[in-house]
């Protein structure tokens, strides 16, 4: 049966017990669904983060996220991918980021599931804007997450 | 006409979001929309000359310096992503 994916950007949050729910009710040989949630959190780089605001690059965001999502499905034995990331502004706590995937095992589930997290970090085009006390701040990219696309290389 | 798009701290440091150019011969990849750009002003040299990275898409796919353009594309820059 050809899984079934979906990929969304929002402003609204989501919930993931529905997402997961229809996830492992889609199909009765799916045998695991692994979920990565991303939340965010009040501390970075040392400082207290009161919010933060992402930004994306409609239209692009969404052809980044389809190319990552067809390369998960053609290296693994997948049976359905949720990808869903917010935009607009956050607080400590609030969900960013959920990749969700359905397999008929847990060690497909839990590669392609890391596969795609790692690469939506360098190569979908989101930024994220955090408010300090100090005032606002572009966050710069992280040197350990393009080490960690590598590794899929 | 090629469309160039700036998003986050590049769009802020530039203080613009899109410019439009006359699509010809004289504009057939990237690296001649950068040249045009930093004749802009100092603030715009220095994105593009300085130290920081930036990235750069055609019609919404990564591209390089040397991608070649023509007329109704979409170009935009910005800085590495920071997603997730």
């Amino acid at each position: 049966m050809k899984a079934t994916n979906q990929i969304r950007i929002q402003s609204e949050p989501f919930d993931i017990a529905a997402i997961q729910e229809e996830m492992r009710t889609a199909n009765p040989s799916i045998g695991a669904v692994v979920t990565f949630l991303g939340q965010m959190r009040d501390i970075n780089e040392g400082d207290q983060v009161s919010s933060m605001t992402l930004e994306h690059y409609p239209g692009m965001t969404e052809k980044a996220l389809q190319a990552i999502v067809d390369e998960a499905d053609q290296r693994w034995e997948l049976m359905g991918i949720r990808v869903v990331h917010l935009v607009g502004e956050l607080q400590p706590l609030d969900p960013i980021v959920l990749v969700a995937v359905a397999s008929s095992h847990r060690g497909e589930a839990f590669q392609a599931c890391e596969f795609i997290i790692d690469y939506l970090k360098t190569r979908a085009p989101f930024w994220k804007k955090e408010s300090t006390a100090d005032g606002e701040r572009w966050v710069d990219a992280r040197h350990g997450d393009s080490d960690a696309e590598e590794r899929w290389s | 006409m090629i469309k160039v798009l700036f998003f986050a701290r590049l769009r802020e440091q530039l203080d613009t979001e899109m410019l439009e150019f006359e699509a010809g011969s004289e504009l057939p990849d990237i690296a001649a929309i950068i040249k045009l750009l930093k004749q802009r002003g100092a603030v715009w040299a220095e994105v593009f000359d300085g130290d920081q990275m930036v990235m750069m898409a055609v019609n919404q796919e990564v591209a390089d310096a040397d991608t070649a353009i023509k007329d109704g594309d979409e170009v935009a820059f910005f800085p590495p992503v920071t997603g997730g």
